[in-house]
């Protein structure tokens, strides 16, 4: 590869740049879906190009091909060339990098079994036991599961004298029941929802995640979902499990914390950020439970890896100190407009795309309860589970989700089970009303962040434990 | 713009690859993408990419199994491979009874996709897209953000039962979002020919909405009157889309048409259709199996009409597909990406007229669905959200969130506009007019 990256570093040097990085990756993609106890599809996917991005002039440039040739990496260097100088017509201000990096390593996934080694065979004799643990439950509809593994391999380069080698392996599966009665429709998923679980794992993840000992729990949910109660309006406590915990952390605040946004360079789709600069250090985000870092070094969480698209090796930074607001997840760029340095968050979701600023895992730091103790703690509330409805403003404040399930919490124990759950809330003073957080953590992979024009779908991560939350608006939906 | 691929380098690629297969059927997708996209950002351009790439699908069928497998590496032993890996895929799986047979031919004409302007332009004519929106808002002590891109897609299939398809199309777009601490605002324009989008109208009315929408004061939820532009009603239809305009979700009872084809489900001055051979969207032939797109009527005189197929879902009905198949394998189902909603006679100067107290909704932001088979969608308004007095747009609101069935609210139409604007969609476009509604249910207001 050192040919090839030499090569773009050398022609866009040459035509000008006076900065340049090169990514090559190669991508190998497997998914095997079932579904009503039949196969449902066996993909089969492999890509492979590289990127060139340039600064000329103060300006970014960004060219991308599939074809791994010599003349062609050229050709494309001297394209991001030609663009970054079109760039430069309309600049608001000079690139501005910061200290230089150079960085030369490698990592590779810890993994046990290669997935991609495993038969289809063995993966689909799991999906189809889960598969009809499923369908024996009466009123089951619909019922599917699938299994994902993918393998990334990338080089990066720089004119700064970075090379780094990475090989990223994800496996991942899930499991989902849908129960149709008269006048309603309603949905369970195991262990999480749209569609899978992930982790940087090999083989051995699927192994773990006991697909076809929780089918026939998740789909007697569903049915009885169909009879159950609606989720009451009011405002009451509410608990969250670890999954919709998880996905509260990724929405208010993985989101918010991007420095891009907070700068106004994501305005046209993602947004921008309440957590404005004069926040930084003393703004109470949340209470004193709440305490948040991203870490891209958890062994098997979906935002691990070793270096990110700018070469900067991964790390942990705390981002909420115990309810106050500490830090962003930061760039190269970005981090030098505070005078700091870049805290390794910049990815790309492939060849032919630049790096932006991504969460990595974005973790709420566990609590001491146990669930149980937290129920039994609870007078009057809500316990919510499984995320089904998302939806946040462009500044990551007023929010409102929905469940795949709820229950009643009476006098310390779980009641009536819930259905159409939704509750809503301002970011700050949900947080902030936040008054337990539980001890049994699990790190959920989030496979379709997205941000960025063109539209770019992140892998990351986030651990998390149940959470109770005060006076919650609950039951929006009717 | 050189050549992707070019019809006889497919048509030659396309050979060698059924030559090559052992499947009892095959088909190869060939998909070429060649795009470039300008963002902007506090009135300068900060981001700025292009893209090529040429993917190969190739499905391959054995008995009744199917396996798909992809590559984008052209050369010869890579297309041996990718033939290879898809049939030991279909090889590796149990028997599916319901898999239907590859579509055969069927006649498609074409239709006007391709254009050469949108293929053949430059960054430098993205900059001087973007450079007057930037110059406006700067004028107005505002920021310009937002995008300029360009995409020619070459789309290329074949199949072992005689399908052989070939397409270029075209799609360009301009967006604009102009802001600053006080208000924002925006606009969009989606087309086939990248010259006939005028950046600098596009610049006027953001930088109008944004101007306009300074100084928003908090206003209480509850259920109000509404005027929706349609940028708000052509994210609804894509909205609708998603949730049960395909056969699979109408089939697996997920689809808010469950039970109610051939009943009223809105006005009756609502009519929803499909059709890819429309010309004042983002045209195609055929879809990703070769079938020539069909017109679908969806909703007719407020009446559910129908859902459209992919091969897969109308063999369960034992009728044909009607050209609305994504990429193999699919496990959404088919899905219509050029969707229209006919005008109304309503000109835009009068949609609020009639309203005595109520809002006027630019766009939504973050939708998302709260219940399918309800039709019940969350999101908030944005980029110019203000109140209705008396049938005139009076001042700025905050933006508002809101929790709504579609339907329901359809069911409350009192106006529909005489224009509509053709907006960016999934896979393809979508054509929507503006309008007014009876009842819309905010549920919360945004602390912005």
């Amino acid at each position: 590869m050192r040919d090839l990256t030499d090569r773009a570093l050398g022609a866009a040097s040459a035509a000008g740049a006076t900065y340049a990085d090169v990514r090559i990756e190669r991508f190998e993609r497997q998914v095997v879906s079932v579904k009503n106890g039949r196969p449902d599809g066996l993909l089969d996917d492999e890509s492979q190009g590289f990127g060139v991005r340039v600064v000329v002039g103060g300006a970014w440039g960004f060219a991308s091909s599939s074809r791994l040739e010599a003349r062609e990496i050229e050709r494309v260097a001297h394209r991001a060339v030609e663009i970054a100088r079109a760039s430069a017509l309309v600049l608001a201000e000079p690139v501005d990098l910061g200290e230089s990096i150079r960085s030369v390593g490698a990592y590779s996934t810890p993994v046990q079994i290669d997935p991609f080694a495993v038969a289809v065979d063995d993966k689909l004799a799991v999906l189809m036991e889960a598969d009809a643990a499923m369908r024996a439950v009466r009123g089951i509809a619909v019922s599917e599961g699938s299994f994902e593994c993918q393998r990334l391999r990338k080089v990066f380069a720089s004119t700064e004298g970075s090379y780094v080698e990475q090989t990223l392996v994800e496996t991942g599966a899930g499991i989902e029941a849908l129960a149709v009665g008269e006048d309603d429709a309603q949905r369970r998923s195991f262990p999480n929802s749209f569609g899978r679980q992930h982790s940087t794992a090999g083989y051995e993840y699927f192994q773990s995640m006991k697909l076809a000992e929780n089918a026939g729990r998740t789909a007697e949910e569903a049915v009885k979902l169909l009879t159950a109660k609606p989720c009451p309006d009011g405002v009451t406590t509410v608990i969250l499990d670890s999954s919709q915990a998880a996905l509260q952390v990724h929405e208010s605040c993985g989101h918010p914390i991007e420095l891009d946004r907070v700068f106004g360079t994501e305005a046209s789709y993602a947004g921008t950020s309440f957590l404005t600069l004069d926040k930084r250090g003393t703004y109470r985000y949340g209470s004193d439970h709440v305490t948040i870092a991203a870490d891209a070094t958890i062994p098997g969480a979906l935002g691990t890896f070793g270096f990110d698209d700018e070469g900067v090796p991964a790390r942990r930074t705390i981002i909420v100190d115990r309810g106050i607001f500490k830090n962003y997840l930061t760039s190269r760029e970005t981090a030098a407009r505070l005078g700091e340095s870049s805290n390794g968050t910049m990815r790309a979701d492939g060849w032919s795309r630049i790096p932006l600023i991504r969460m990595t895992n974005i973790n709420l730091e566990p609590g001491d309860w146990s669930l149980e103790d937290l129920i039994a703690d609870t007078d009057d509330g809500v316990f919510l589970q499984t995320n089904r409805s998302w939806s946040i403003d462009d500044v990551r404040l007023n929010f409102q989700f929905g469940t795949e399930i709820g229950w009643e919490i009476k006098h310390g124990k779980l009641g009536a089970m819930l259905k159409n759950a939704t509750y809503t809330g301002i970011t700050p003073r949900f947080w902030g009303a936040c008054d337990a957080v539980c001890k049994e953590w699990t790190v959920w992979g989030t496979p379709n962040c997205g941000k960025g024009q063109p539209s770019q779908a992140m892998h990351v991560g986030h651990g998390a434990a149940a959470i109770r939350v005060r006076g919650v608006q609950i039951g929006v939906m009717r | 713009m050189d050549e992707l691929l070019g019809r006889a380098r497919f048509e030659s690629l396309a050979d060698r690859a059924l030559d090559a297969s052992r499947a009892d059927q095959t088909e190869v997708v060939v998909i070429g993408v060649d795009s470039a996209l300008t963002r902007f950002a506090n009135s300068g351009i900060h981001q700025n990419v292009a893209e090529r790439n040429v993917q190969v699908r190739v499905r391959a069928i054995v008995g009744r199994r199917a396996g798909v497998a992809t590559t984008n590496d052209l050369s010869d032993a890579a297309l041996a491979r990718v033939v290879e890996r898809a049939v030991e895929a279909a090889k590796r799986q149990p028997e599916d009874p319901g898999l239907p047979d590859l579509p055969g031919p069927l006649p498609a004409e074409p239709v006007p996709s391709f254009s050469q302007a949108t293929a053949d332009c430059t960054p430098e004519q993205r900059a001087r897209m973007v450079r007057p929106i930037c110059a406006l808002a700067v004028e107005h002590g505002l920021k310009a953000s937002g995008a300029c891109s360009t995409e020619t897609t070459e789309i290329g299939i074949a199949n072992s039962r005689g399908v052989r398809r070939h397409e270029l199309r075209s799609a360009s777009s301009l967006l604009t979002v102009i802001l600053d601490d006080e208000g924002s605002g925006y606009a969009e324009r989606t087309a086939r020919d990248i010259d006939s989008i005028d950046a600098e109208a596009l610049g006027r009315e953001a930088v109008d909405k944004a101007v306009r929408s300074r100084g928003a004061e908090r206003f209480e939820p509850g259920e109000y009157p509404v005027v929706l532009e349609a940028y708000a009603v052509g994210e609804m239809l894509m909205y609708l889309a998603y949730m049960g305009f395909g056969a699979l979700a109408l089939q697996e009872g997920t689809s808010f048409l469950r039970g109610r084809l051939g009943q009223r489900i809105v006005d009756p001055r609502i009519s929803v259709s499909d059709d890819g051979r429309n010309p004042l969207g983002l045209p195609a032939s055929f879809d990703y199996e070769g079938v020539p797109k069909q017109r679908v009527a969806l909703i007719e005189d407020g009446v559910a009409a129908g859902v459209v197929y992919d091969t897969k879902s109308a063999a369960r009905e034992g009728r044909p597909s009607t050209g609305h198949g994504l990429p193999a394998p699919s496990t959404f189902g088919p899905f219509p990406s050029h969707l229209s909603m006919a005008a109304g006679d309503t000109p835009p100067a009068e949609l609020a007229k009639g309203i005595e107290r109520g809002l006027w909704v630019t766009r939504f932001n973050y939708v998302n669905v709260v219940k399918s088979d309800r039709a019940v969608l969350t999101g908030l308004t944005k980029d110019g959200t203000f109140l209705i007095e008396r049938g005139e747009v009076t001042r700025p609101v905050k933006n508002l969130r809101f929790t709504q069935g579609v339907l329901e609210a359809w069911s409350g139409l009192r106006a529909l506009g005489a224009e509509r604007r053709l907006i960016e969609g999934w896979g393809g476009a979508v054509l929507a007019p503006a309008m007014r509604l009876d009842a819309f249910r905010f549920t919360g207001v945004s602390d912005v």
